[in-house]
């Protein structure tokens, strides 16, 4: 059986810094997550409202970022503002900005979804039975909307964790790029490091995001009614 | 010997960008009075209700409750609508919330009342459509009569003066038609004060007191059931009523 390369884990700290690599990644994601949340709710409904100025404008933001691969949008934002505004950004700070800035975007395209997925008559059977606006809003709508919403935003989250493995290319020293420095300090002694360490960041990230991914499962098999 | 007005249409005008869909339209109902709309697709008859309950704005005209004004932007309005009840085609019951929760809302959080009296009188009403055992589903577990029969109930519970029904057998399978009709008429006989929009003619016969007969935003022709079914007077109601009855083939 050939060396599969896991003894390196076990040398030194090596298994403690890859787990603290992982931290890392979860960091920059979660923090991205909650700004993404807390921006792109309001986003979303002020995207429902009938503005042409609005609506022109928020298409413009999503195009961007559909457009840009999220690469491009580290390397402006860290390097670029260096260059143009003399800024010495730190690099998880121009993560969690692209992130924040891509899952704002994301997040109020689902919020909009979500509640022009809501029939007309809903309102109207609500209004029927003499609720006025605001009940209508949190007793009926609201609800429906969350559910809706829940399991599409718990996807977005683990997207945004996967897709953390880009920000070591501005340097920051996450699961990742721990991995490769794991594998490069020790090429002589365990040149088959490669497939142990690797393999090791693929569990890693499995155990990030599947639990998260079973909870959207379990709410949108559970709410499937609304 | 008319008994009092509750619902007072005079002289609306309702237009839909340049269309006119009412033109010049009144009505009125009198208190214990079961009065059906009738007439082809698109000629106003679920606009008529929908006016009657403030959910469409009118461009001319008045349409009073009680004498209080109706229209959907005074405040005001949301009072108006406890008395004046509604069921729509699509029964739209809150898919999130179950049976029982369904037709307790509005009468707690609306009407304030108490709860307990409230849930009392939901499950008798449930018993009454013959859907108590279902009080703990939810409406995608019941089928399109049973959900219209829980909606007519959430209806009911607030304890309305007039109850209004738009084509509430236009989106169910013809078995559940006559489910939901039989509650339909069950209220009739207690002396429920209903306007309804149908499109089945023998219910309309069996339920109505008066016949209003709608065509192109008029009212084309008004009557009790039988003068309208056997001796319409308008060709045009004769035209429509032909509509439902067919030649037997004769085979050469």
């Amino acid at each position: 059986m050939p060396n599969l390369g896991i003894e390196v884990l076990f040398k030194g700290s090596n298994m403690l810094r890859l787990l603290g690599g992982l931290w890392v990644s979860l960091r920059i994601s979660l923090i991205a997550v909650g700004f993404s949340i807390l921006l792109g709710i309001p986003l979303g409904i002020l995207m429902t409202v009938n503005s042409k100025i609005i609506k022109a404008f928020t298409r413009l933001y999503l195009e961007v970022v559909r457009v840009m691969p999220q690469m491009v949008l580290l390397f402006i934002v860290f390097f670029g503002t260096t260059r143009i505004f003399g800024w010495n950004l730190n690099a998880e700070i121009a993560s969690v900005i692209v992130f924040s800035f891509w899952g704002t975007a994301e997040m109020a395209d689902l919020v909009r979804g979500a509640f022009i997925s809501i029939p007309k008559h809903q309102y109207e059977s609500a209004r029927a039975l003499g609720m006025n606006s605001p009940a209508i809003f949190t007793v009926v709508i609201l609800p429906q909307t969350v559910r809706r919403l829940l399991p599409l935003s718990i996807n977005l989250v683990t997207r945004m964790i996967k897709t953390t493995s880009l920000v070591m290319m501005i340097g920051v020293v996450e699961v990742l790029k721990v991995g490769q420095q794991i594998i490069e300090a020790n090429r002589t002694s365990s040149p088959n490091a490669a497939f142990g360490v690797y393999g090791t960041v693929f569990l890693l990230y499995f155990i990030g995001c599947w639990p998260i991914s079973m909870l959207s499962k379990y709410l949108e098999k559970r709410w499937s009614n609304a | 010997m008319h008994k009092e007005e509750i619902i007072k249409i005079s002289h609306i005008t309702k237009r839909y960008e340049e269309n006119a869909i009412l033109e010049d339209f009144s009505l009125s109902v009198y208190e214990g009075e079961v009065v059906v709309i009738v007439g082809p697709s698109g000629c106003g008859k679920s606009t008529i209700l929908r006016i009657m309950n403030g959910l469409e704005p009118i461009q001319k005209g008045e349409v009073t409750y009680r004498g209080e004004k109706v229209d959907g932007k005074l405040g005001s309005i949301t009072r108006i609508r406890e008395k004046v009840g509604m069921v729509f085609q699509s029964y739209e019951l809150f898919p999130h919330k179950t049976i029982l929760q369904n037709i307790m809302l509005a009468p707690v959080l609306v009407q304030k009342r108490d709860k307990k009296e409230v849930k009392e009188e939901a499950l008798q009403l449930l018993n009454r459509v013959g859907l108590l055992e279902k009080k703990d589903s939810y409406p995608r577990q019941l089928s399109g009569g049973q959900k219209q029969r829980v909606a007519i109930v959430r209806a009911l519970c607030m304890h309305p003066e007039v109850l209004l029904f738009d084509e509430v057998t236009a989106a169910l399978d013809p078995e559940m038609v006559r489910e939901v009709l039989e509650v339909l008429l069950s209220l009739a006989k207690e002396g429920k004060t209903m306007v309804i929009v149908t499109h089945e003619m023998s219910f309309a016969k069996a339920v109505a007191d008066r016949v209003i007969f709608l065509d192109g935003g008029h009212l084309e022709e008004e009557g009790t059931p039988a003068e309208f079914f056997e001796h319409p007077k308008t060709e045009r109601a004769k035209q429509f009523l032909n509509t439902f009855t067919y030649d037997k083939v004769e085979r050469e």
